[in-house]
Order: structure tokens, then sequence, then C-alpha cells
């Protein structure tokens, strides 16, 4: 391949700013290259970076729970000497110095090799892991830069590819690497399905499992290798600065979708997957582009469209959750304040009055009055007045009620000076649940203290 | 069963026998080593010197008849796991490797959760489970482990009244079938009605044996110390220990 390899950052930019003046792919071959039908290396390209994809999300599950999600970024970085290294010695011991799998061994080694720095750091110093982490990180992809350079100056001829390994270069690969990258991800899809329920036990609670006899020491670095073989197989495609990515991201956007163990780790799969499919296609009607940028852009979207939007964890689920336990205590309030001045309808001045007192702002009045109606507390409106249900009376009663019950409680059991009470009544009463009233109902009795009585006599 | 071992920096020269199918509480004040003394038996902390058996043999040939409940903050609760799952853990080893839960493991497992109390919170997961619950689970994996001896570290500690009730019933019902449980307790106030034997803790055994003979004001003074406000509490607890409650 007749390709010109700039070793330094800023000239490598400019190389790829170069390519952005290539011709914008016809719809045809974005629609071959797609649907798998570009060829048969491209096909195997894309097919094998979304196999890959797919076996990151679902380790990068385990390294999520077990917290180690940023010890697979001090994997990759530290895996660039070991390329370097293997790519000069590797003429040494005969073989030959641009195949992929001697370049992935060496790769592994320093990627291990920094894994144990960081922990001999964190074992015979008082640095945290993060301090750690950046130390070893930096360190080791120093090294390597230092290694390319030397490669560069002195076996420039040679040197075709290896700069492919910092960014990633998925179309560019030939078929036999891609069967070698297929092949590693299948096996460590396979491995952690087989040994998801001692990767639970583990990550869960470690101590109780070396109690209950599993060998966590040996899970635990079965796991490492792993994140490690998912990590090398994936250096050539999406480059080691961003295949940390593929193991973070994945799972952490699929985490917010459930609270299963078994379908995290198929969410996650299936964003990993999408993602590098993405990727290796992009790169491939592209060329030349890295594929490990669209990879991680892909992930990232995920992750923001899951962050708002997920049901249950999502940021908007919970903004709309907390704002409706206000709306529900505003009505409460509002429902309590009808049913103590003993009518049955608000008038507009009223409820005016009562909004400025409690400071809700004109969007928060409508809120309410919404929710109540829908609820059928609220009832007919005219131009004075709002008529207040039947239910609209009772839920006023119950929380009038329970609000003097707590309150009684307080001064009569906690010492709470009559005056003080009522700041910290205002949010209890509306979520003592029947059993606690109950409960406060007995202890009250018991003391010989005075309550309201029950809602049937109210009613 | 024969404990003993000699750990410079928390633990000196702890040697203790404990009976069999007794329910066993270790207490003591904070930073006693209550824990270091659980974790050194199972060997999660290694120890300086010194030997833990169990029925006369190492821990490691005996592990099938042991159970554990570690401490509740010592894990993540948001971990994506349900009640359930968490106490098929306790069957995992008589599952075995690579093998999936199958039925059978999930109705024991059930069971061990009915035995606490929290059948019908088998499907919730672990975060929305509030603290008592979650120890409940807790013991419930434990149960389902199905030891002849526990180790319990502060199963008590900050669980509301339903969960001690049915933790302390579930002792009982342990100890009726013969099974024997050693708990790190920090409540002195009810050590003599919920145990049988009492291990004094602080740094070294200050005394232990049956709590009617050892729980006395002179051996609490030489646990705690002079703190004044535990001392006060441990005098109720020999009140009540005293007048046979």
């Amino acid at each position: 391949m007749p390709l010109r390899i700039p070793i330094l950052f800023h000239a490598n930019m400019q190389h790829s700013i170069q390519e952005v003046t290539d011709e914008w792919p016809r719809m045809s071959e974005i629609i071959e290259t797609v649907t798998f039908r570009a060829g048969y290396n491209t096909g195997m390209v894309i097919g094998g970076t979304a196999l890959l994809g797919l076996a990151a999300g679902i380790i990068g599950v385990f390294a999520l729970l077990r917290k180690r999600s940023l010890m697979t970024d001090a994997l990759s970085h530290a895996t660039l000497p070991g390329i370097t290294l293997a790519f000069l010695f590797a003429g040494t011991f005969g073989l030959e110095s641009k195949s992929l799998p001697v370049l992935l061994v060496g790769a592994s080694v320093t990627g291990v090799l920094g894994v144990i720095c960081v922990q001999l750091i964190l074992h015979h110093t008082r640095l945290r892991e993060d301090a750690a982490i950046g130390i070893v990180l930096s360190v080791f992809f120093g090294a390597g830069i230092v290694g390319l350079s030397y490669i560069q100056a002195n076996a420039p001829g040679d040197s075709g590819g290896l700069n492919h390994f910092i960014y990633g270069q998925a179309a560019t690969m030939r078929v036999g690497d891609v069967v070698l990258m297929g092949s590693i991800a299948l096996v460590a899809i396979m491995a952690t399905l087989l040994f998801m329920k001692e990767f639970a036990i583990v990550c869960f609670n470690d101590a109780f499992a070396r109690v209950d006899g599993w060998p966590v020491g040996l899970v635990d670095l079965f796991m490492m290798a792993l994140v490690v073989l998912v990590t090398v197989a994936g250096l050539q495609a999406v480059g080691l600065i961003l295949v940390v990515s593929m193991l973070i991201i994945p799972p952490v956007a699929a985490r917010f979708w459930t609270d299963r163990l078994s379908v995290l780790v198929l969410i996650s799969g299936i964003i990993g997957a999408t993602s590098g499919y993405l990727g290796a296609t992009v790169s491939a009607l592209f060329p030349r582009k890295p594929a490990g940028a669209v990879i991680v852009l892909t992930a990232g979207c995920i992750f923001v469209l899951s962050m708002f939007l997920a049901p249950k964890r999502g940021v908007f689920a919970h903004a709309i959750r907390r704002v409706s336990v206000r709306v529900k205590v505003a009505g409460d309030h509002l429902l309590e304040h009808v049913y103590e001045s003993r009518q049955s309808t608000l008038t507009s001045d009223d409820f005016a009055n009562f909004a400025r007192m409690q400071g809700w702002s004109p969007l928060f009045q409508l809120l309410i009055r919404f929710a109540l109606r829908r609820e059928n507390m609220l009832g007919s409106k005219t131009r004075r007045e709002i008529r207040v249900t039947e239910a609209g009376l009772e839920r006023g009663a119950r929380v009038s009620r329970n609000h003097a019950l707590w309150e009684q409680y307080l001064v009569s059991h906690a010492d709470i000076a009559p005056s003080h009470v009522d700041w910290s009544v205002d949010m209890v009463e509306h979520v003592l649940s029947d059993e606690l009233i109950h409960e406060l109902e007995t202890a009250l009795r018991n003391q010989g203290v005075d309550f309201p009585p029950s809602l049937e006599g109210v009613g | 069963m024969t404990v003993a071992y000699h750990k410079k920096p928390v633990l000196w020269d702890v040697d203790y026998d404990a009976p069999a199918n007794k329910l066993i509480a270790i207490v003591g004040p904070n930073g006693a080593g209550k824990s270091t003394f659980i974790k050194s038996c199972l060997g999660l902390i290694p120890k300086a010197s010194g030997l833990v058996e169990f029925w006369g043999q190492p821990y490691r040939k005996v592990r099938s008849r042991i159970g554990y409940v570690p401490q509740r903050e010592s894990v993540d609760w948001d971990f994506p796991v349900s009640a359930l799952d968490v106490v098929c853990m306790g069957r995992y080893r008589r599952i075995g490797w690579c093998r999936p839960v199958t039925r059978k493991h999930k109705v024991a497992a059930l069971d061990c959760l009915e035995l606490v109390g929290m059948r019908d919170f088998a499907n919730r997961q672990i975060s929305q489970l509030s603290g008592g619950q979650q120890q409940r689970v807790f013991l419930a994996r434990a149960l389902a482990q199905q030891a002849e001896l526990y180790f319990m570290d502060e199963p008590f500690a900050g669980v509301d009244a339903a969960t001690e009730r049915a933790i302390i019933q579930v002792l009982r019902e342990l100890k009726n079938s013969g099974k024997t449980v050693i708990v790190v307790h920090h409540d002195l106030q009810s050590v003599p009605e919920y145990f049988d034997e009492v291990i004094l803790l602080n740094m070294r055994v200050v005394a232990s044996g049956p709590v009617g003979e050892v729980f006395t004001e002179t051996n609490l003074h030489k646990t705690y110390g002079g703190r004044l406000t535990l001392l006060s509490e441990a005098a109720e607890a020999i009140a009540r220990t005293e007048s046979g409650v």
C-alpha cells in the first residue's frame, strides 16, 4: 500500500483535512455499504467491527459494575509501547514485524503491564486510583510516541499502518486481520455469557463470593483478560485512544433503560454493535476516515438520548416525577385549605391569595388546577369560583387530619415545642401510609392524647 | 471449633472456642475489631499469625458449611439485580460453575425470602428497598446457603422494628434447627434477650462465655472503659438480666 504515514499529529490532521475534499458517496454506494453488499472486504470489515462492538458492550458491563471502567483507559493507552516494541524486535525473533498477531501480543503485554503498574502504585503509595491511572496512562502513551517517532526516523518505508493503531482505520483492514478481530470478539462474547453468574456475584459482593468459595482473584483476572482481549482486538479498527469508549459508553447508556443484569448486557451489546456497525460503514464510505471517532460519536448520541429520555432513570422522567410530587403536595395544601375554611367552593380571590402565600408561580398554579381537575377533585368552574368535589373535600379532610395527628405526635412524643412543629409537619403529612397513620393513632391513644376522630366521623 | 489468632494492629491474642448450637454475640465499642474478627475467621483479611479452625478443620475444607451476612454498606445497592437475584446468589455454589439458575433454585430462594417476610418484594430492584428490607434480603441469601455456622456482621444496624423482629425470629429458628450463629452486635440492651453467649471484644477478648456469667458490669466496664453514656446503657441492660427478662 503506497501510503505515506505522517507521525506527527498536526501533519496527520492536515492529511485528514485534505480528505474532507473527498467526494460525497453516491446514494447507491451508501445503500450497498449499509446492506453489506459493497464487496466482500468491506462487508467483512463492517461485520467484524459490529461484532467487536457487541463484545465490548457485553464485557464492558462487568468492567462498569466492577468499577474498573477507567482502568480500561490506562490499559488501552499502555498498548502503544508494546506495538512499537513488537514492531522493532519481531525481526530479531525471526517474525514478520508487520504481522498483526505479533503486534497485538506486544500490545497485550504492555497493556497488562500498565494495569499492573496502576495496581502497584495503589498498593504501595497513598495515591488514589484516578491519579495512578493518569500517571500510567500518560507515561506509557508517551513511551509509545517516542517509539513511533524512532520507527519513523529509522525505518520509514516499513512503518506503514502503525499509527492506525492510534486513531483506528477500519476500512483499510485486511480480511485476515478482520477474521482475527472477529474471532477474538466471538470468544469474548461466549466466555462472558458462560460466566455471567460468576462475574455477577464477584462484581456485586466480592467478600460474600469469597466466603461462598468462589476464587474471586481468578474470576477478576479472567474478567480483566477478556477486557484486554477486546481492547487489543479493537486497536486496529477503532484505535487505542477511543477503543475504551466502546467498553464504557454502551453499558452506561444501557443502564438508564433497565434494572436487570441480563437485559443490561443485551442492550449494552446492541448499542455497542450499532456503534461499531455505523462507525465501520462511515469509514468505508469515506476512505481513510477514522472509524473510532464515528463509533464514539454514535455511542455518545445514544448515551445522551438515554440520559434524557429513559423512562425511569432518565433526567426527564426524574424531573417529571419531582414536579408531580410538588404538584400533589400543593394540591393537598389547597384542598386542606378549602376543607378547613368549611366551604365547598374556592373563589378566585381566595385562590389568588392562597397562591401568593404559598409562593406559587402562575404556571405552577395552572399545573395544580389541571392536576386536581384531572383527578376529579375540582369540578365545574365559573368566572368567580371553582367548585370542589366530594372527593376533593374528602382528600382535604384526610390531609388535615394527618397534619393534626403528626403534629400531636411530635408534641407528645418527640418533645418538640408546639411553635416549632409546623414546618416539619408540612412534608410528612403527604407521605403518611395507612399503616403509619394507624401506628400514630395507637401511640396517641396509649398516651391518652386527644386526636381528631377518624374520617368516617367527618365524612 | 477453635478460633485462635494473633493480629498485631487491631486484635491481639484473640482466643475463643465457640460452642455449637448457640446464638453468640460479639460486642464491643466502635473500632474494637468486631468486624475484623469475623473477617479474619473467614479468611477475608490476612492474619498476622494464629490459627482458625472449624470443626477441627481449616476453613477451606468446610466452606460449604459456613454462611455469611456482610455489612449492608459493603455493597453498591444500585446494582442491577432484584431481591430474588441476590438471594439466588446464596445458591450459586450448589448450582456450580457456568450452570444457569434453574427453577428449583429460584423456588428455594423464594422460600428463603418468605422466611424473612420479603416474598412480596422478590422482583423489586434492590435499590428500591428500605435499609431494613435490604438487610433481610442479605439474611435470606445467607439462609439460601444452607450452612451450619453463620457469621453475621451487624445485621441489626439501622433497621426498623419489623426487620429486627424478623431477624431475631430467623435466628431463633436457626438455633432450633441446630445451627450456630455468630453475630456482631452493637445494642447492649438486647444482648441478654437475644443471645446465649457473648464475646466482649476490645482489641482483645475481655471476656467470653454464657451471657449470664460473662455479661456483668465489671466486664462491660473493662470493655468500654470509662465511657459514661455507654456505661449507663450497660447498667440498664444488666438490671434487666438480673431481673430475669
